[in-house]
C-alpha cells in the first residue's frame, strides 16, 4: 500500500517502546545506553516523518523536522560521550557495571 | 504705735485662735497629731537619726498641747456655762436604718470641761515625759519603737478622753491597754518583762469584758425602753435617755442601772488597778520608768475614774453601785498602802502608792464628789509623775531599783532630791501643796456623804485618814532610804553617781512647781476663794458634793483639815524616827511581827492565789486543747493525706498507661508508616524510571478517557 504518516509513527513508537523497555530491563549499563539511543532514534524518526508529510505553516518550514533530527543526533553523540565517561568512572570505583549493584541510596 | 499694733495683732490672733468654729474643726488634731507621730516613727523610724525621732515624738504632743490650750481658752470664752462644749464629728461609723427609725454612731469628739481638764493633763504631762524620755532612753537601740508606742498610747488616751460616745471611748480604752502591754514589755528579750506585759494585758482584758457586757446591757435596755427610738450612744443622748433605766424591770432583783454601773466598775477596776484587778500594776514596773510615770501614774490608770465621772448621770441613779465604788476605793487605798510599807524596790513602792491614791479617787466618785475625784486625778498626775521621773533619775544613776543599794543621794543629785521632796510633801498631804488640797477635799466629802449604809461614810473617812498616815510614813521611808544617810551601793558605784542631764531635770522642775501650786485650782471653801475646778466642771456633772457648800460646817471642815494634817505629820515623824533617827527600829519591829511582816512583804499572797485559782486551770485547758489539736485535728489532716496518696497511685497508673499510651501510639503509627514507605526507595534508578513511565502512561490514559 502507499506509505503514509501513520506507518512511520507506528514504527517510531515501536522503536520508542522497545528502547524504553531496554532502558528499564537491562542490567548492563551500556545496554541501557543502547536503549536510550533507540528512544532518541525513535523520536528522530518521528520528526522526519512529520517533516515529510505535513504542510508548511507560519511557524514551521519543510525542513524543520530534519534540522531537529540533526540536533538530536548531535545531542545523542554528546550525551553518549558523557554517559560513557560516567560508566568508566563507575567501573573504576565499583569494578562492575551491573546496575543492580548500585543501591547505595537505598532507604 | 508699735505697741498698739502688736496688741491689735495679738488680739486678732487670740480671737481667731479661740474662735469656737475653728477649734471645733481642729479637735481632730489633738488625738491625730500623736497618731501621725506614731505612724512616722513606727514605719520610718529605723532609718531616721535619733534627733529626728525625738523631735517628731515630742513635737506632736507639744502641738496637741497647744491646741488643747487654745481649746481651753475657747471654752472659757463661751459665756454660758451650759453651752461650754464643742463637738466635731468626723464621719458616720455605724448607721442602721429601718422604717421606724435609725441608729447610728459617729466618730465624733467632744470637748467639754471634763475632757478639757484631762486633755490638758495628758498632753501637758505627756509632753514633759516625752522630753524626759529623750534623756532616759538615750543610747537604747529601739528609740523609734519607743517613741512610736508612746505616741500611739497618747493617741489612744486622747481618743478615750475626747470620744463623744461610749463605743468610741471603748476603742480608746482598748487601745491604751494594748499600748500599755507594748510598753511594759518594751524590753521583751527579758522573759520576766515580757510576762509582765502579758499579765497586764490579760488582767486588763478581764476588766474590758465587764465594760463591754455593761455597754451591751445599757444599749439593750435603753433601746428596748425607748421602743426603738434611741438613735445613738452619744453622751448627750445617754444623759437624756438615762431615766429609762429606772423604768426597766430589775434583773435578779437588782435594778438594771445598778447592774450596768457595777459592770462598768469591773472595767474600771481593771484599768485603774483596784481590788481585785490591780495585780498587774506592780509587775508593770518592768517597763521603762517614763512609761511607768506616764501610763501607770498619770494617764491610763485614771481612765477608769474618768469613765465613771463621764457616766456620772448613770451612777447617780444607782446609789448601791456608788457605795460599792466607794468601798472598793477606800479598801484598796488602805490595802495598797499597807503593802507599800514593806517593799524594797523603789518603783514597787510607788506602784502600790499609785494604787492607793487611785483608791482615793474611787472613794471620791463613790460619794458623788466627782469634781473632787478629778481634782485628785490632776494633782496626782503632777506629783506621781514627778515621783516616778525622780525615781527614774535615781535608778539611772545607781543602775538598780533596790533601795537597799541606795542612800545619801541628796548630795550627788540635788535637783532630783529637791523636786522629789516637793512631790513627797504633796503626796503626804502637807498644806499648802496640791496633794493636801485634793486629798482633804476627798476626806471632807467622804465624811459628809450619805451612803446607803449608815455610818459607812464616817468609817470610810477613818480608813482614808489612816491611809493618809500610812502614805506619809512609807514615803518618808522611801526618802530616807534613798536620799538620806550614806550610800550603801559600794564605793565603785559611788564614784559614778551624778545628776541627770537637763533634759531630764527640766521636766522635774516644771512638775515640782505644778505639784506645789496646783492646789490653787481647788481651794477649799474656808478660804472664801472660788473653787475654780469645781465651778469649771459644774455643768458636766449632774450632782456633786464638794467641800464648802454647807455654810455652817466651816468649823468642822477646819477641824478635819487639822486632823488630817496632824495624821500626815505624825506619819512623817514616825518615818523619820524609824529610818533616820533610830534605824535599828524597823528590823526589830519586823522581827516582832514576823508573820505580819511576811504577809505584807509577799503582798498578801494574792498573786499566788490568782495563780492557783485562775492561771493554772487555764493553762491545763490550754494543754488539753493542744493535745486535742495534735491528735484529732492533725490526725484528720494526716489521714486525708494518706487517702490522697493511695488515690494518687491510681491516677499515676492511668497517666502512665492511657495518656502515655496515646502519645506513644501516635508515634508508633508514624514509625510504621515510615518503615513501610522506606521500601519504595530502592536506590536503583531503573525502578524510579519505571515509576515515571507508569505515571506517564496512566496520565495519558486518563487524559484520553476524560
Amino acid at each position: 500500500m502507499p506509505y503514509s504518516l501513520p506507518s512511520f509513527l507506528v514504527v517510531s513508537s515501536l522503536l520508542f517502546c522497545l528502547g524504553m523497555f531496554t532502558v528499564l530491563t537491562r542490567r548492563n549499563a551500556i545496554g541501557i545506553l543502547m536503549g536510550i539511543e533507540l528512544v532518541l532514534n525513535g523520536a528522530a524518526l518521528n520528526f522526519v516523518a512529520f517533516s515529510r508529510f505535513l504542510e508548511p505553516s507560519q511557524t514551521t518550514s519543510l525542513l524543520s523536522g530534519q534540522v531537529f533530527t540533526l540536533f538530536i543526533i548531535a545531542i545523542a553523540a554528546a550525551e553518549v560521550a558523557v554517559a560513557l565517561a560516567i560508566i568508566l568512572s563507575l567501573y573504576s570505583r565499583m569494578k562492575t557495571i551491573d546496575v543492580e549493584e548500585f543501591k547505595q541510596l537505598q532507604g | 504705735m508699735a505697741l498698739a499694733l502688736e496688741t491689735l495683732i495679738s488680739c486678732t490672733a487670740m480671737n481667731t485662735l479661740t474662735d469656737p468654729e475653728i477649734i471645733k474643726r481642729s479637735l481632730w488634731l489633738i488625738p491625730c497629731l500623736p497618731l501621725a507621730g506614731a505612724v512616722i516613727n513606727g514605719l520610718l523610724g529605723r532609718r531616721l537619726p535619733a534627733r529626728i525621732i525625738h523631735f517628731i515624738g515630742c513635737a506632736s504632743i507639744f502641738i496637741s498641747f497647744l491646741v488643747s490650750v487654745a481649746g481651753f481658752f475657747t471654752l472659757l470664752g463661751i459665756e454660758e456655762p451650759q453651752q461650754r462644749f464643742l463637738t466635731q464629728s468626723l464621719y458616720q461609723w455605724i448607721l442602721t436604718v429601718w422604717h421606724q427609725g435609725s441608729f447610728g454612731l459617729e466618730v465624733a469628739f467632744r470637748l467639754d470641761p471634763l475632757s478639757m481638764v484631762l486633755c490638758l493633763v495628758v498632753t501637758g504631762v505627756g509632753f514633759l515625759i516625752h522630753l524626759y524620755s529623750v534623756g532616759y532612753m538615750a543610747g537604747d537601740e529601739s528609740q523609734s519603737r519607743y517613741f512610736a508606742y508612746l505616741n500611739l498610747f497618747t493617741f489612744s488616751m486622747l481618743l478615750l478622753i475626747l470620744a463623744d460616745n461610749l463605743l468610741l471611748m471603748f476603742v480608746g480604752w482598748e487601745g491604751v491597754g494594748l499600748c500599755s502591754y507594748l510598753l511594759i514589755g518594751f524590753w521583751f528579750t527579758d522573759l520576766e518583762k515580757a510576762q509582765a506585759g502579758m499579765k497586764a494585758f490579760i488582767v486588763n482584758r478581764v476588766g474590758d469584758f465587764g465594760f463591754f457586757v455593761g455597754l451591751m446591757l445599757l444599749f439593750w435596755t435603753l433601746f428596748e425602753g425607748s421602743n426603738g427610738t434611741m438613735t445613738g450612744l452619744g453622751f448627750q443622748q445617754l444623759r437624756e435617755a438615762i431615766p429609762l433605766l429606772g423604768t426597766a424591770s430589775p434583773i435578779l432583783g437588782v435594778g438594771v442601772a445598778t447592774w450596768v454601773a457595777l459592770l462598768f466598775l469591773v472595767g474600771a477596776t481593771g484599768k485603774s488597778a483596784q481590788i481585785p484587778l490591780y495585780v498587774w500594776l506592780p509587775d508593770a514596773m518592768a517597763g521603762p520608768t517614763p512609761v511607768s510615770a506616764f501610763i501607770h501614774a498619770a494617764t491610763m490608770v485614771t481612765a477608769g475614774v474618768y469613765m465613771i465621772v463621764r457616766l456620772n448621770f448613770l451612777y447617780v441613779i444607782a446609789p448601791a453601785a456608788m457605795a460599792v465604788v466607794a468601798v472598793v476605793g477606800g479598801v484598796t487605798a488602805f490595802y495598797a498602802a499597807t503593802i507599800a510599807l514593806t517593799q524594797n524596790d523603789i518603783k514597787r513602792v510607788l506602784a502600790y502608792s499609785t494604787i492607793s491614791q487611785l483608791g482615793y479617787m474611787f472613794l471620791a466618785v463613790g460619794v458623788a464628789a466627782f469634781s473632787t475625784g478629778i481634782f485628785h486625778l490632776v494633782t496626782h498626775a503632777f506629783f506621781k509623775a514627778l515621783l516616778f521621773l525622780g525615781a527614774g533619775s535615781v535608778i539611772h544613776a545607781v543602775h538598780s531599783n533596790e533601795m537597799q543599794e541606795m542612800g545619801g543621794l541628796k548630795k550627788y543629785m540635788p535637783h532630783t532630791y529637791l523636786t522629789f521632796m516637793v512631790a513627797y510633801l504633796a503626796i503626804s498631804g502637807i498644806p499648802p501643796f496640791s496633794g493636801f488640797m485634793s486629798k482633804d477635799e476627798i476626806l471632807w466629802a467622804t465624811f459628809n456623804s450619805h451612803l446607803p449604809v449608815a455610818g459607812l461614810g464616817k468609817a470610810l473617812w477613818a480608813l482614808g485618814l489612816l491611809t493618809a498616815g500610812l502614805t506619809a510614813f512609807y514615803m518618808t521611808r522611801l526618802i530616807a532610804l534613798t536620799f538620806m544617810g550614806s550610800f550603801r551601793g559600794g564605793s565603785e558605784k559611788e564614784k559614778h553617781l551624778h545628776e541627770s542631764p537637763a533634759v531630764m531635770t527640766l521636766p522635774l522642775m516644771v512638775l515640782a512647781v505644778l505639784s506645789a501650786v496646783g492646789g490653787v485650782i481647788g481651794l477649799p471653801a474656808i478660804t472664801h476663794l472660788p473653787n475654780l475646778l469645781h465651778d469649771f466642771l459644774g455643768p458636766v456633772l449632774s450632782s456633786h458634793v464638794t467641800s464648802g457648800h454647807q455654810a455652817h460646817a466651816y468649823w468642822l471642815e477646819l477641824l478635819l483639815m487639822l486632823i488630817s494634817t496632824g495624821v500626815a505629820t505624825s506619819g512623817i515623824y514616825l518615818g523619820w524616827l524609824f529610818y533616820v533617827k533610830r534605824p535599828e527600829l524597823p528590823g526589830q519591829v519586823a522581827a516582832r511581827f514576823a508573820s505580819l511582816h511576811r504577809l505584807l512583804f509577799e503582798k498578801y499572797y494574792v498573786d499566788e492565789v490568782y495563780q492557783t485559782l485562775f492561771v493554772r486551770p487555764i493553762l491545763k485547758l490550754v494543754a488539753l486543747s493542744g493535745r486535742f489539736d495534735l491528735n484529732t485535728i492533725d490526725g484528720a489532716v494526716n489521714l486525708s493525706s494518706r487517702v490522697t496518696t493511695k488515690f494518687a497511685f491510681l491516677i499515676g497508673w492511668e497517666d502512665l498507661k492511657i495518656v502515655d499510651g496515646a502519645v506513644n501510639g501516635l508515634a508508633e503509627i508514624f514509625k510504621r508508616w515510615g518503615a513501610a514507605l522506606r521500601h519504595l526507595q530502592t536506590g536503583r534508578v531503573q525502578h524510579y524510571l519505571y515509576s515515571v513511565v507508569l505515571g506517564i502512561f496512566l496520565l495519558s490514559v486518563a487524559m484520553i478517557m476524560f
